[in-house]
């Protein structure tokens, strides 16, 4: 139980930072912190404590095994991450290049 | 017939890639591959919805169910499907036309087409996915593509844009996902007619998955509490791209899958059919109150979109709240017919009415409505389809956005919610009014002088112009009782029925 408050803890500092902080890099590793905590929660689903590897064979116990299904949403989970990650951060340098500043509160040309 | 349905991913991403290949050799004609996959696809769209309304499933890879239960990844074609991919085939094929002549400003051609390309993917994935992680997959692929295709021009604006759309729809999709984290721990299963048979007994977090659903695919239809990014996205866009977020891409991927889930998968219930009602009367309201003071031709457009995706999700939120307080079927009826013909006849004619601001933008180079004018002589086949795509957005019959607002209207009144006809009628008076200015300060009163040489769109352009303003008064035939029974009425079933999804798709 500890855990997923744990995790919801680290959504919430996530949260914190993509919502109050002001230099674009910051906001990004905000998101970063928010989706590590939704892989964190993912993966505490499909524990089981005392758990082994999921492949029946020879080799391993063949005790009681951890679910593999959310290991493998958060293997998807994560290759999508690395692409919206990448493109944030490409369009953080051309912000940069435009305004010379990552201080988000200078960039207003589009209001009402 | 259910091993044509993965044709609908294969065809846009192959595309994509074909494009990309084709244009590094051959520049001017890697572009062009578009237009045969579109009009394949829109050919298969009707072969699908000319047979009799059925529901078509493919198994990815074929999997038989072990135990009772499914395990192969599954592709879903029904009434409801259909409509949206109609509206995907149709407005992506038109759009992809005119885009032919619209992009020779930008360096890269090849890329924007293969982005575009992408975008279908994702959206004609979202809406056949049988189960909700691939469902998030596709959403993700169409979310990136349209990211990146809103930021083409790289000016100052558009980055922007980006960034914030990015940001917020960052946010929208990990709701999404813990959502799905959370329905995986309680049912045990992804697939959507599975979670549709094993919620009935779960009785946990229920409502709290409800409520994350909502929050994160409304913030992806823009409903108003979350609609912030749309008018910043939507404006700064390339105006083809506009009209396939505003036209399409909010519907698919937003509403659809609102509709989806809380009639074929959720048990309906009283409070969230409330709160998509008063979300979807939100958004009506608040947006056409902001479009009213907007002076940029494309971002009062965008303003509208909130406020017609009201229209759309209030006859959805009328339809489950009779659902739900066991009103009479035949109202609950009406009111989802209204919401679907309004998401339908919305595609079209706010798809033309970007496409008309992206002509002028392009012959003019500017989008300040303050500083146009008098363009009706000199752009006539614009200046014609803008006004049919504008007495269609205000409700003024013949025209088809006529049709779907009173049957909205209707089915708001014989459900006795007064107020929500009342306002219906009010929002509908107000976007006359917005758009008579529009048609005003664009295309009658005074010529400034350096318009004089000013000439109509290209030919590509003004095709993809006429057919969707000629569209526009053809789809008001779908309301006819002939007509509706091929079309509307299939879709309506589906979601009527709600029981009955888990059954039509596994079988059991």
């Amino acid at each position: 139980m500890i855990l997923f408050v744990l995790c919801f803890v680290l959504f919430m500092i996530g949260l914190y930072g993509v919502i109050l902080q002001r230099n674009l890099i910051k906001i990004i590793i905000g998101l970063a912190i928010m989706e590590y905590s939704v892989y964190l929660f993912l993966i505490l689903i499909g524990y089981v404590k005392g758990g082994t590897v999921p492949i029946i064979s020879d080799f391993f116990e063949n005790g009681p095994f951890v679910d593999p299904l959310p290991q493998a949403l958060v293997l998807t989970a994560i290759v999508i991450g690395l692409a919206t990650k990448a493109l944030l951060l490409s369009v953080a340098i051309r912000l940069y290049k435009h305004y010379g500043t990552f201080d988000i509160r200078k960039m207003n040309n589009l209001k009402g | 017939m259910g091993s044509l349905l993965p044709l609908y991913i294969i065809i846009p991403l192959g595309t994509a890639f074909l494009t990309l290949i084709f244009g590094r050799w051959l520049h001017n004609l890697g572009k062009y591959l578009i237009i045969p996959a579109m009009l394949f696809l829109t050919g298969l769209t009707i072969y699908f919805v000319s047979q009799i309304p059925q529901t078509v499933v493919y198994r990815v890879g074929g999997f038989a169910d072990v135990l009772n239960i499914p395990v192969a990844i599954f592709l879903v074609a029904d009434g409801l499907t259909n409509i949206l991919l109609l509206i995907i085939s149709i407005v992506g094929l038109l759009v992809a036309l005119y885009s032919l002549s619209y992009t020779k400003q930008y360096t890269g051609e090849t890329k924007f087409y293969a982005l575009f390309c992408l975008m279908l993917a994702g959206m004609y994935g979202v809406v056949i996915a049988g189960d909700i992680f691939n469902l998030f997959v596709f959403l993700e692929i169409a979310s990136i593509a349209s990211y990146t295709l809103v930021a083409f021009g790289i000016e100052k604006q558009q980055l922007e844009a980006t960034f914030k759309y990015q940001v917020l729809g960052g946010v929208s999709s990990l709701i999404i996902l813990s959502a799905i984290g959370f329905i995986y721990w309680t049912t045990g299963t992804l697939n959507l007619a599975d979670i549709a048979r094993q919620l009935p007994q779960v009785k946990s977090f229920q409502l709290f998955v409800s409520v994350l659903l909502i929050g994160g695919f409304g913030l992806k239809a823009a409903l108003v509490p979350f609609h912030s990014w749309l008018p910043d996205a939507h404006s700064s866009a390339p105006s083809p791209i506009s009209a396939m977020l505003s036209g399409v891409l909010i519907k698919a991927v937003g509403a659809y899958v609102i509709i989806r889930l809380f009639f074929n998968i959720f048990q309906i219930n009283y409070q969230i059919a409330m709160t998509i009602t008063v979300l979807g009367t939100l958004s009506m309201i608040v947006g056409v109150f902001l479009a009213i003071g907007q002076w940029d031709f494309k971002r009062l457009l965008a303003y509208h979109s909130i406020s017609q995706m009201g229209y759309v999700v209030l006859g959805i939120g009328i339809g489950l709240l009779v659902l739900a307080t066991g009103g009479q079927e035949k109202v609950a009826i009406l009111a989802i017919t209204g919401g679907l013909f309004h998401m339908l006849n919305h595609s079209i004619f706010k798809a033309l009415l970007f496409l008309n601001a992206g002509s002028v933008e392009y012959r003019t180079g500017t989008r300040d409505l303050k500083r146009l004018g008098g363009l009706a002589e000199k752009m006539p086949i614009t200046s014609g389809s803008s006004f049919v795509a504008s007495m269609a957005i205000s409700g003024i019959p013949p025209f088809n956005g006529f049709f779907s607002k009173v049957v909205i209207i209707f089915a708001a009144i014989q459900a006795g919610y007064y107020w929500l006809a009342f306002f219906a009628v009010v929002v509908s008076i107000v976007t006359l009014a917005s758009f008579t200015k529009v048609q005003k300060y664009a295309f009658y009163g005074e010529l400034p002088a350096k318009y004089e040489n000013v000439k109509e769109s290209p030919f590509g352009m003004s095709l993809s112009m006429t057919i969707l303003a000629i569209l526009c008064l053809i789809m008001s035939l779908l309301i006819i009782p002939g007509v509706r029974e091929i079309f509307l009425k299939p879709a309506v079933d589906v979601l009527m029925d709600a029981s009955k999804y888990s059954v039509k798709v596994i079988g059991l």
